[in-house]
């Protein structure tokens, strides 16, 4: 909309922009009623008590937040990577000439895209397989590497952290799949026969030719699909990994004020926090996927 | 097969559940939606601002965040004797809204110049242009992407279950931990989803069938 002129209406004179001026400062002071209410039944409610707030002065809980999000951002960091690594190797396998590489690439992709994450999470988390094998990999890098493994065991080594992993990279790796997938039908004939008129082979087309065209092409939806990766970390929450929602949850259970938990405060902080963290995440994807920041995304051919 | 047959109560009460968070959701959501566009494109500059701002937040939020804000604070601010299903609804619809609106939006620009213009040439407002003429052609080109969203709202309302709504998650926590096998339970809920899916894909296939005119 911004400078084409409008299409859906007459472009505003002198009295119709003083009419919108108007509504708009009406929503605006809508808005603001609305909110000066809230602000006021909170602080009846004794929301705004020192005594609620006053506990994030202390160290121990502000560490207690930053160790919620550095546990956020594990969890994210290993779901991206597995996601990626998974929606490659499915993307190949549906583009497969092999039928029996390719039918069960596409059943993966389509069963995994379509089931809601947290039943995913859920079953992983209560599957005695994926936890004896987490405990007992803990086990062997403890034995194994002496200080330094049981650091690592102690970190990453707990099956909620993989059970939430292993979901959020199946489903988005699922989607990361469909997303190559189209990317490569649309890199043109052309680019495949030349490349074969090379001399090379199958896997050198595409990993040579075809992937990083496709990459390119899709990095726009790849990087909104990490964002939405972050969120989905959030679902962590219910199978008890200790991430931000959660470790706001136990603050706020341990802390006893006169008027009540501060559920209400954590979760302002908690809450911001993890907006902030979307919102700075969203802002760089977009840096990212901008047309002018990506060279040619097609070679003319 | 057993596991199913055993407890076929216990998976209808969360399969209606289910179907009901959905389909309430959905309506609620395409109105907040369809609002949300109206500002986007309106011609009042403070509305936009405020539309455009209310979807970047909606989509940058966690939906287990939002569904924090609404289950902790809408009691905290008076409303006590809401459901928790009401509570589900409310943050499941607020957090689709955005991405209709973003849908909605994008289908706005696939409705031809000329249609906006020969409505604002008979004299038609704003508002009788968006809702009369331009909305309903908009709509019907984005049907592809509002099932997406659609879908992935009927799956995001597994989360209720996390919040004590009784659905589908509600059965497959119950179930596991009655101690049945989790692989099972897991492939049985499964298939529900996947059925419920099929089901809303299938609603958006016949709406595009039925709505389509030869361009």
């Amino acid at each position: 909309m911004k400078g084409a002129a409008p299409v859906l209406f007459d472009a505003p004179g002198p009295r119709a922009r003083r009419r919108h001026r108007v509504y708009g400062l009406l929503a605006l002071a809508g808005a603001l009623a609305v909110g000066a209410a809230v602000l006021l039944r909170l602080s009846e409610a004794g929301q705004f008590v020192g005594a609620m707030w006053e506990p994030f002065t202390y160290r121990g809980v502000q560490e207690r937040v930053l160790r919620g999000v550095l546990d956020t951002l594990k969890a994210f960091g290993l779901a991206v990577v597995l996601s990626l690594v998974l929606g490659v190797l499915l993307a190949t396998g549906r583009l497969s000439s092999h039928r029996w590489i390719r039918w069960p690439c596409a059943a993966v992709v389509e069963v995994f895209r379509a089931l809601p994450l947290l039943i995913l999470i859920f079953a992983l988390y209560n599957m005695a397989g994926l936890r004896d094998a987490v405990e007992g990999f803990g086990n062997a890098l403890r034995n194994g590497l002496g200080a330094p493994g049981d650091w690592l065991a102690t970190h990453y080594a707990t099956p909620t952290l993989w059970a939430l992993a292993f979901g959020v990279a199946l489903y988005n790796g699922a989607v990361h799949a469909e997303l190559l997938r189209s990317g490569a039908r649309a890199v043109g004939a052309g680019q495949w026969e030349a490349a074969y008129a090379l001399g090379m082979r199958k896997r050198q087309v595409l990993s040579t030719v075809v992937l990083p065209q496709t990459v390119r092409a899709m990095l726009p939806g790849i990087m909104s699909q990490i964002v939405v990766t972050l969120k989905d970390t959030s679902l962590g929450f219910i199978i008890m990994y200790e991430e931000l929602l959660y470790a706001g949850k136990l603050l706020a259970q341990n802390i006893s004020t006169p008027y009540g938990y501060p559920y209400l405060p954590v979760l302002w902080v908690v809450g911001s926090l993890y907006v902030v963290m979307c919102l700075l995440l969203s802002l760089l994807a977009r840096q990212i996927a901008r047309p002018r920041n990506r060279r040619e995304a097609r070679v003319r051919s | 097969m057993h596991v199913l047959l055993d407890n076929l109560g216990l998976f209808r009460r969360g399969f209606v559940g289910t179907v009901q968070l959905t389909v309430v959701s959905a309506t609620v959501a395409l109105l907040l939606g369809g609002i949300l566009t109206l500002f986007r494109i309106g011609p009042v500059p403070l509305l936009r601002a405020i539309g455009a701002g209310a979807v970047t937040l909606l989509c940058n939020t966690p939906l287990t965040l939002l569904f924090f804000g609404v289950t902790l604070g809408l009691p905290m601010l008076g409303l006590t004797d809401l459901s928790y299903f009401t509570l589900a609804v409310v943050a499941l619809s607020a957090y689709s809204s955005a991405f209709l609106c973003e849908a909605l939006r994008s289908g706005v620009n696939t409705v031809d110049t000329g249609q906006a213009e020969a409505a604002r040439s008979l004299g038609l407002t704003f508002p009788q242009t968006a809702l009369l003429v331009v909305l309903p052609q908009a709509g019907r080109a984005v049907l592809p992407p509002m099932s997406s969203v659609i879908i992935t709202l009927a799956k995001n309302s597994a989360l209720a279950g996390g919040f004590s709504v009784f659905e589908m998650f509600t059965v497959e926590k119950t179930l596991i931990e009655q101690g049945y096998a989790v692989t099972t339970v897991f492939l049985w809920v499964g298939l529900a989803y996947l059925v419920l899916i099929a089901c809303i894909s299938a609603v958006f296939r016949f709406l595009e069938w039925r709505l389509a005119v030869p361009r």
